[in-house]
């Protein structure tokens, strides 16, 4: 990467792979979960932690050195608070069928720990542009995980992606269901997202031998 | 009646963690001690009964549409339903910070038991959610909404309860080591939450609709028609119940 240095494109690709924030970190999880069953939420609701994160570790770092460190987590709710506002606004206004769809987890941002938490462990302590990076790179690592979980729910639960369906119709038994495949109904509910995030952090961990937790 | 539902709905059917997945973060970091769930259980129980019904009062009088019209006829137009985050998350901030000092005062045990995830709770997903939940649905009473949050409160500390005893057990059995810890914990819930799903028929007798794309809110949807039914047959009974406090 020319325009970053070794250390800067490192806090952007660690929290790909290495720390993600969900399977590693162990935040965010709840946003993870709930609105995954299709692939264009977990793409919007992506973007927006990406937005929220991004702006609000920037706020937060130049803010840094003039918050009493009393009021700190009121300061950092009224910003996250404000940024998920926006959020919601625009969603509202631009994209009204998914912001029915994604309900309450939008204002649930707020709470999505990878954000306080990122405010916490980095942004208090560096400047703007780093804290930038972090902030980009958790998301993005976040995202990865929203994407994979969205894609394998909506493909095997619906055969359709992004509403597209790519395996054949099922009313009319072409394509793949020609041949007697069903779409895997358990999929698109609740449990089934926990074990899919499930298997990812067992494939993570078994490529990632350091990663694996002592007893 | 609908107490009595509403209370069962929350625990069972609309579990905070096994429908929704509110308070993951806190449920997967604490449940590796029976112990250390139950206190954290208990602080949630108590923070949903207590910021619950408060937002409600909340957005009753001030954040809802036409909410502001008490204060005189020009305002009726007003919605600031766009305040609702902000609003209720210093409700919530505001409200353990309070907790906090009053069980510092007169409980120190408690206090240094509970130690760190008192003020945590205050960035817990299912405290927000559980506010959310209270607006998105339209509660009606103030009753029903100290209902709700006790008994959301009651259906996340049954759930914490649940893995923490769990977990405890499988520490000495052979799980692969990829899985060990966080992504066992995984699977373990979702085999719980697959268990939950079985309450679903619990108070329509049976017959409400399965999957449909949207996940977990799907069950919710055919339920509150049946007792939105109720609801109205009882609706003379709740306009008396709401005095101004």
């Amino acid at each position: 990467m020319g325009l970053l240095s070794k250390k800067d494109s490192k806090l952007i690709l660690d929290p790909l792979a290495d720390n993600n924030p969900i399977t590693i970190q162990v935040l965010g999880i709840c946003s993870a979960l709930a609105i995954t069953a299709q692939l264009k939420p977990s793409i919007v609701m992506a973007i927006s932690v990406i937005f929220v994160l991004g702006v609000g570790n920037v706020v937060i770092s130049l803010m840094r050195n003039i918050i009493p460190s009393k009021i700190r987590i009121i300061v950092q709710l009224i910003v996250v608070a404000t940024l998920v506002i926006i959020v919601d606004q625009v969603l509202k206004a631009f994209a009204y069928e998914l912001s029915k769809e994604l309900s309450v987890f939008i204002g649930l941002i707020i709470t999505n720990c990878i954000i306080m938490g990122r405010f916490e462990a980095f942004a208090l302590g560096n400047g703007p542009w780093k804290s930038f990076l972090d902030g980009i790179g958790n998301a993005l690592g976040y995202g990865v995980i929203l994407i994979i979980v969205g894609f394998f729910r909506e493909l095997f639960g619906s055969g359709t992606l992004f509403g597209i369906k790519v395996l054949g119709d099922s009313v009319e038994k072409t394509g793949l269901y020609a041949i007697g495949y069903e779409n895997n109904g358990f999929m698109v509910l609740p449990p089934m997202a926990l074990i899919v995030v499930g298997i990812i952090i067992w494939v993570q961990r078994s490529k990632n031998k350091a990663l694996i937790e002592e007893n | 009646m609908e107490h009595v539902e509403l209370f069962f709905k929350s625990v069972f059917v609309d579990n905070m963690v096994f429908a929704y997945f509110l308070g993951m973060c806190s449920y997967l970091a604490v449940s590796k001690k029976v112990s250390t769930a139950v206190g954290l259980g208990a602080a949630v129980i108590f923070v949903l009964t207590v910021t619950v019904p408060l937002n409600w009062l909340l957005d009753q009088y001030i954040l809802q549409e036409g909410a502001l019209s008490w204060l005189g006829a020009e305002y009726a137009d007003y919605d600031l339903s766009f305040l609702s985050f902000i609003l209720f998350i210093a409700t919530i901030a505001t409200m353990v910070q309070l907790v906090e000092i009053v069980v510092e005062r007169f409980s120190p045990a408690l206090y240094n038991s509970l130690g760190i995830f008192l003020p945590l709770i205050a960035v817990n997903c299912a405290i927000l959610g559980g506010s959310l939940f209270m607006q998105s649905r339209e509660i009606e009473s103030f009753g029903l909404a100290l209902n709700y949050g006790f008994s959301s409160g009651i259906g996340w500390f049954l759930a914490i309860l649940a893995i923490a005893a769990i977990r405890e057990k499988i520490r000495y059995s052979n799980v692969p080591a990829p899985l060990r810890g966080l992504g066992i914990t995984f699977i373990i819930t979702g085999l719980m939450a697959i268990g939950f799903m079985s309450f679903g028929g619990m108070l329509t007798g049976g017959d409400d609709a399965e999957k449909t794309p949207e996940g977990g809110s799907a069950q919710v949807e055919t339920l509150s028609e049946e007792t939105s039914k109720e609801l109205a047959q009882n609706e003379t009974l709740e306009v008396s119940d709401i005095t101004p406090q």
